[in-house]
C-alpha cells in the first residue's frame, strides 16, 4: 500500500529515486515521530541491528534494564505516571517470554504500552532456530493487539498504527515482533500522516439522551455514589477535573478502585476511601445502600463486586465505560453510556448545570444520606491497634505519608498486604501518582515500576512500597536504579511472610502456614550496599520517622528496611462470598466467616 | 440475606435467574491478515464460549475482508459479551448477530459417503433424491452425496443414511445470509 503511493509520487513528481533506509532506522525514525522520549529494554541477537541504530542517535534515551520483565513494568511506570505510551525493545525467544508478565499486567490495567521485539530472520521462521519461539502465538492473548512485521515496507506504517492502538480506546499493550532481516531490509520512510491506518477502535459520540437521562437519575437520587476506576486516570487531568467538579456540584460522594485512586482527593469531604475486598466501611455500606450508582471507567471487578447475588441490590445502576465489552459483563445495568470517561463526565456535568438553572434542586435531598454516611465513617474502618514496642505496618505507611507532605510524591506498590494498607493509609489528592498492579496483581511491578516513573520524573520522590517477597522477585532493577542515577526509594514492609497468603491460610486453611514463611531471607542493608545504594533499617517505632527523614533525603537509591510486626491482618475484609455490608472489621476472627462456597472462590 | 429483602428499584433483579440458553448464528467480518482465525478462536476458547460451528472465507478480494461464521449457544447475554469481545479485536470490523438482528437464511453443505451393495444401495439413491441430494462420485460399491440444506435438513439425511452404510460425513459448517435487497 504504502510503497505504491510512493511509486505515484515518483512517477508524478521529481524522478530521483525515494530515499530508502534500514529497517532498524525506519523504527526509530517511527518512534521519534511519535514522540518518544524514552526507550527501555535489553539487547540481544535478533534486536542488535536496531541496537546498533540506537548507538548512532542522542534524540532517544534506552534505559538498560536487568530483565525484561523489569523493562515492561517500568515502561508502565513510565506511562501511568505521564500518560503517554511506554515503549519497550526486548530480543526474541527468551526476550519476550520474559516480557509476557508485564504485558498481561499492562492489559488488564489497560496501561499503553508498545513493546518491540526481535524475531528470527524471515526464511528461519518456524525451524525451531536459536532464539526462536512464536512470540505472536505467545503474546496473542496477553496484549490488545500484535503484528509480525512482514516488511520494512510495511514497518513505519506499523508503528504508527500501533502507537493508534495502544492509546486509542481502551489503552493497552501491542506487540511488534520484528525479523531481523526486516531490521536490514531497506525501504522509504512514512510518516504519520501519511500513514495508511484501518479505522480501527473508534469511540461513538455522545448521545445526548443518554446524557440527561444520567442527568435525571441523579436530580432523582436520594442515596447516589459515584464508583470510578482506572479508566478516569486514564482519561486524564480534565477528566478527573471534571469529576471533581461534578461531584461537589450534584452533592454526589465518591468511592474509587484500587486502580482509580487519585481521581478524587482524598481530602475532600465528599471522599468515601476506596471499596472492595479491603475498601472503607462507608464505601462499601454506600455502594451496598445507594439508590444510584455511577459508575464511570470501572469494571465491576470480583475484588470490587464481592457476592454478585447480593451486589447493591436496590440501585439502578449507570456504567460509563469506553469498553463496550466491560458494560453487563459482570453486572447488569440500567444505563449504559459508551465513551471517554472525561467527555461523558463533562457532557453530565454542563447538562446538570443547565437543568439545576431552570429548575433547581433541594439542596437538603441527600441530607439524610449523608447523615448516614457519617455513622459509617465513625466506625473508622481502617483504624488499628497502634504499639510502643514494634513498628505496625499501617503505622509506617502513616508517618511515610506524614513525612513526604509537600514534596512531589509518586508511590508504586507491589502486591499483598503492603499495598492495601499503602491504598488504605496514604492518600492522594492527585490523578497519576498512585501505581499498582490492579487486575493481574503481579509481585514485583512496584521495584520496576518505579524505575519507570523515575525516569520521567527525574527529580520527584519515587517511593516503591514493598513487601519482603515482593520484592524479591525483581530485586535485580536495583542495578538498573543505580546505573541510571534514578534515586528510588524501596520501603519494604518486612514481616518475613508472604503476608496475604499467610492472612487467607489463617482465616480460610486454619493456620496452616504452608510455604508462607520467608526463610533466609537476605540483609536487606548489606544487599543495598552490594548494589551500590543505600540499605536503612527500622526496627522500633522511636527511631522510625528518623530513619524515614533520613530516606527521604538520601540522594541514592534507598533500600529500606522496615521490620513490622509479623501476623497482622489487613482489615477490614469483605469475605469471599460475602456481600458489601457483611464486612469483617478486624479484631480477632476465628476463621469460621467464611463458608465452603466462599472459599472456592477465592 | 439484608440485602435481598429490599426490593430493588433496578428493572433488573438481582437474583441471578437463570436465563434460556438459545443459539445464536454470528457473522464476523475482518480483515483478511496472517492470525486473524486464530484472534477470533482463540478469544472464544480463552473466555470459555462453545462453538457449535465456524467457517470462513475471504469474500471481498480487494478489500481483504473474509467472512467468519460462527454458531455459538448461551443466554442472551452471554452473546451480547462474545458479540463486545469480537468486536475489541482490532482486525474485526463488524459482528452481526444473523439471528437476532436479521431475517437470515442459513444454509450448509455436507458430504456423505456411502458404502454397500445390492437393496441398501438402491435405498440410498432413492432417499438421495428425495433429499435433492447429488452423487458426486459413484464406484461399485459406494456413492458420495453431496446434499445442501438447512442443518436439520442434513442431521435428518445423516441420520437416515447411517444404517444404509454410511460410512464417512464432511461438512462445511452453517453459512448465512439476509433475506431481501439489503446487505450486512
Amino acid at each position: 500500500m504504502t510503497a505504491q503511493r510512493a511509486n505515484k509520487e515518483e512517477a508524478a513528481g521529481t524522478p530521483a529515486p525515494a530515499i530508502t533506509k534500514a529497517g532498524a532506522e525506519l523504527l526509530l525514525d517511527a518512534l521519534e515521530e511519535q514522540g518518544v522520549e524514552v526507550i527501555f529494554g535489553y539487547p540481544g541477537g535478533a534486536v542488535l541491528p536496531i541496537y546498533d541504530a540506537i548507538f548512532a542517535r542522542d534524540k532517544i534515551r534506552h534505559v538498560l534494564v536487568r530483565h525484561e520483565q523489569g523493562a515492561v513494568h517500568a515502561a508502565e511506570g513510565y506511562a501511568r505516571s505521564t500518560g503517554k505510551p511506554g515503549v519497550v525493545l526486548v530480543t526474541s525467544g527468551p526476550g519476550a517470554t520474559n516480557a509476557v508478565t508485564g504485558l498481561a499486567d499492562a492489559l488488564l490495567d489497560s496501561i499503553p504500552l508498545v513493546c518491540i521485539t526481535g524475531q528470527v530472520a524471515r526464511k528461519l521462521i518456524g525451524t525451531d532456530a536459536f532464539q526462536e519461539c512464536d512470540t505472536i502465538g505467545i503474546t496473542r492473548a496477553c496484549t490488545k493487539h500484535n503484528y509480525l512485521v512482514p516488511s520494512a515496507e510495511k514497518l513505519s506504517t506499523i508503528v504508527h498504527e500501533a502507537f493508534h492502538v495502544a492509546t486509542h480506546g481502551r489503552p493497552g499493550p501491542v506487540l511488534l515482533d520484528i525479523p531481523k532481516d526486516v531490521q536490514f531490509e531497506e525501504a522509504p520512510y512514512v510518516s504519520r500522516d501519511q500513514a495508511v491506518m484501518r479505522d480501527c477502535i473508534t469511540t461513538p459520540a455522545i448521545n445526548d439522551r443518554q446524557i440527561s437521562q444520567a442527568v435525571d437519575l441523579i436530580r432523582r437520587a436520594r442515596r447516589p455514589v459515584f464508583y470510578t476506576g482506572g479508566g478516569m486516570i486514564n482519561a486524564g487531568k480534565a477528566a478527573c477535573d471534571a469529576l471533581r467538579a461534578l461531584a461537589r456540584e450534584t452533592g454526589v460522594p465518591v468511592t474509587s478502585t484500587l486502580m482509580g485512586l487519585g481521581a478524587f482527593p482524598a481530602s475532600d469531604p465528599l471522599w468515601l476511601g476506596m471499596l472492595g475486598m479491603h475498601g472503607s466501611f462507608e464505601a462499601n455500606s454506600a455502594m451496598h445502600d445507594c439508590d444510584l450508582m455511577i459508575a464511570i471507567g470501572a469494571r465491576f471487578d470480583d475484588r470490587v463486586t464481592g457476592r454478585l447475588d447480593a451486589f447493591s441490590p436496590g440501585s439502578r445502576k449507570i456504567h460509563i465505560d469506553i469498553d463496550p465489552s466491560s458494560i453487563n459483563k459482570n453486572v447488569q445495568v440500567d444505563l449504559s453510556i459508551v465513551g471517554d470517561a472525561g467527555a461523558v463526565t463533562a457532557a453530565i456535568l454542563s447538562e446538570w448545570r443547565a437543568s439545576v438553572k431552570e429548575n433547581p434542586v433541594d439542596s437538603g435531598r441527600l441530607a439524610l444520606w449523608r447523615a448516614q454516611i457519617d455513622q459509617w465513617r465513625a466506625k473508622k474502618s481502617f483504624s488499628f491497634e497502634t504499639s510502643k514496642e514494634v513498628i505496625k505496618p499501617q503505622h509506617a505507611i502513616q508517618r511515610l505519608f506524614e513525612l513526604t507532605r509537600g514534596r512531589d510524591v509518586y508511590i508504586t506498590t507491589e502486591v499483598g498486604q503492603h499495598q492495601m494498607w499503602a491504598a488504605q493509609h496514604f492518600h492522594f489528592d492527585d490523578p497519576n501518582r498512585w501505581l499498582t498492579s490492579g487486575g493481574l496483581g503481579t509481585m514485583g511491578y512496584g521495584l520496576p515500576a518505579a524505575v519507570g516513573v523515575q525516569v520521567a520524573h527525574p527529580n520527584a520522590l519515587v517511593i516503591d512500597i514493598a513487601g519482603d517477597a515482593s520484592v524479591q522477585m525483581t530485586m535485580q532493577e536495583m542495578s538498573t536504579a543505580v546505573q541510571h542515577d534514578l534515586p528510588i526509594k524501596i520501603f519494604i514492609l518486612n514481616n518475613a511472610y508472604l503476608g496475604m497468603v499467610r492472612q487467607w491460610q489463617e482465616l480460610l486453611h486454619g493456620g496452616r502456614y504452608s510455604h508462607s514463611y520467608s526463610e533466609s531471607l537476605p540483609d536487606f542493608v548489606k544487599l543495598a550496599e552490594a548494589y551500590g545504594g543505600v540499605g536503612m533499617r527500622a526496627t522500633t517505632p522511636a527511631e522510625l520517622d528518623e530513619k524515614i527523614k533520613a530516606m527521604i533525603d538520601c540522594p541514592k537509591p534507598v533500600l529500606f528496611d522496615c521490620v513490622v510486626t509479623q501476623e497482622e491482618n489487613v482489615f477490614p475484609m469483605i469475605p469471599s462470598g460475602a456481600a458489601h455490608n457483611e464486612m469483617l472489621l478486624g479484631g480477632k476472627v476465628t476463621g469460621d466467616e467464611i463458608g465452603a462456597e466462599g472459599r472456592k472462590l477465592v | 440475606m439484608t440485602g435481598n429483602a429490599a426490593k430493588s428499584l433496578s428493572v433488573y433483579p438481582v437474583t441471578s435467574a437463570e436465563e434460556a440458553t438459545g443459539e445464536s448464528i454470528l457473522a464476523v467480518i475482518v480483515d483478511n491478515e496472517p492470525g486473524v482465525l486464530a484472534r477470533v478462536v482463540s478469544l472464544i476458547s480463552a473466555r470459555g464460549y462453545n462453538i457449535e460451528s465456524l467457517t470462513v472465507a475471504e469474500t471481498d478480494v480487494e478489500k481483504h475482508r473474509s467472512r467468519i461464521t460462527i454458531v455459538t449457544r448461551g443466554t442472551p447475554s452471554k452473546i451480547e459479551q462474545i458479540k463486545a469481545q469480537l468486536g475489541r479485536l482490532v482486525p474485526v470490523r463488524r459482528v452481526i448477530d444473523v439471528t437476532k438482528e436479521t431475517d437470515a437464511i442459513e444454509r450448509e453443505l455436507a458430504l456423505v459417503k456411502i458404502t454397500g451393495r445390492g437393496e441398501t444401495r438402491v435405498e440410498a439413491m432413492r432417499l438421495a433424491e428425495i433429499f435433492r441430494a447429488r452423487a458426486i462420485d459413484t464406484t461399485h460399491n459406494s456413492f458420495v452425496f453431496e446434499v445442501t440444506g438447512a442443518r436439520e435438513k442434513i442431521n435428518a439425511f445423516i441420520d437416515l443414511m447411517r444404517p444404509l452404510g454410511l460410512t464417512e460425513i464432511s461438512r462445511t459448517g452453517v453459512l448465512s445470509i439476509r433475506r431481501g435487497p439489503e446487505s450486512d
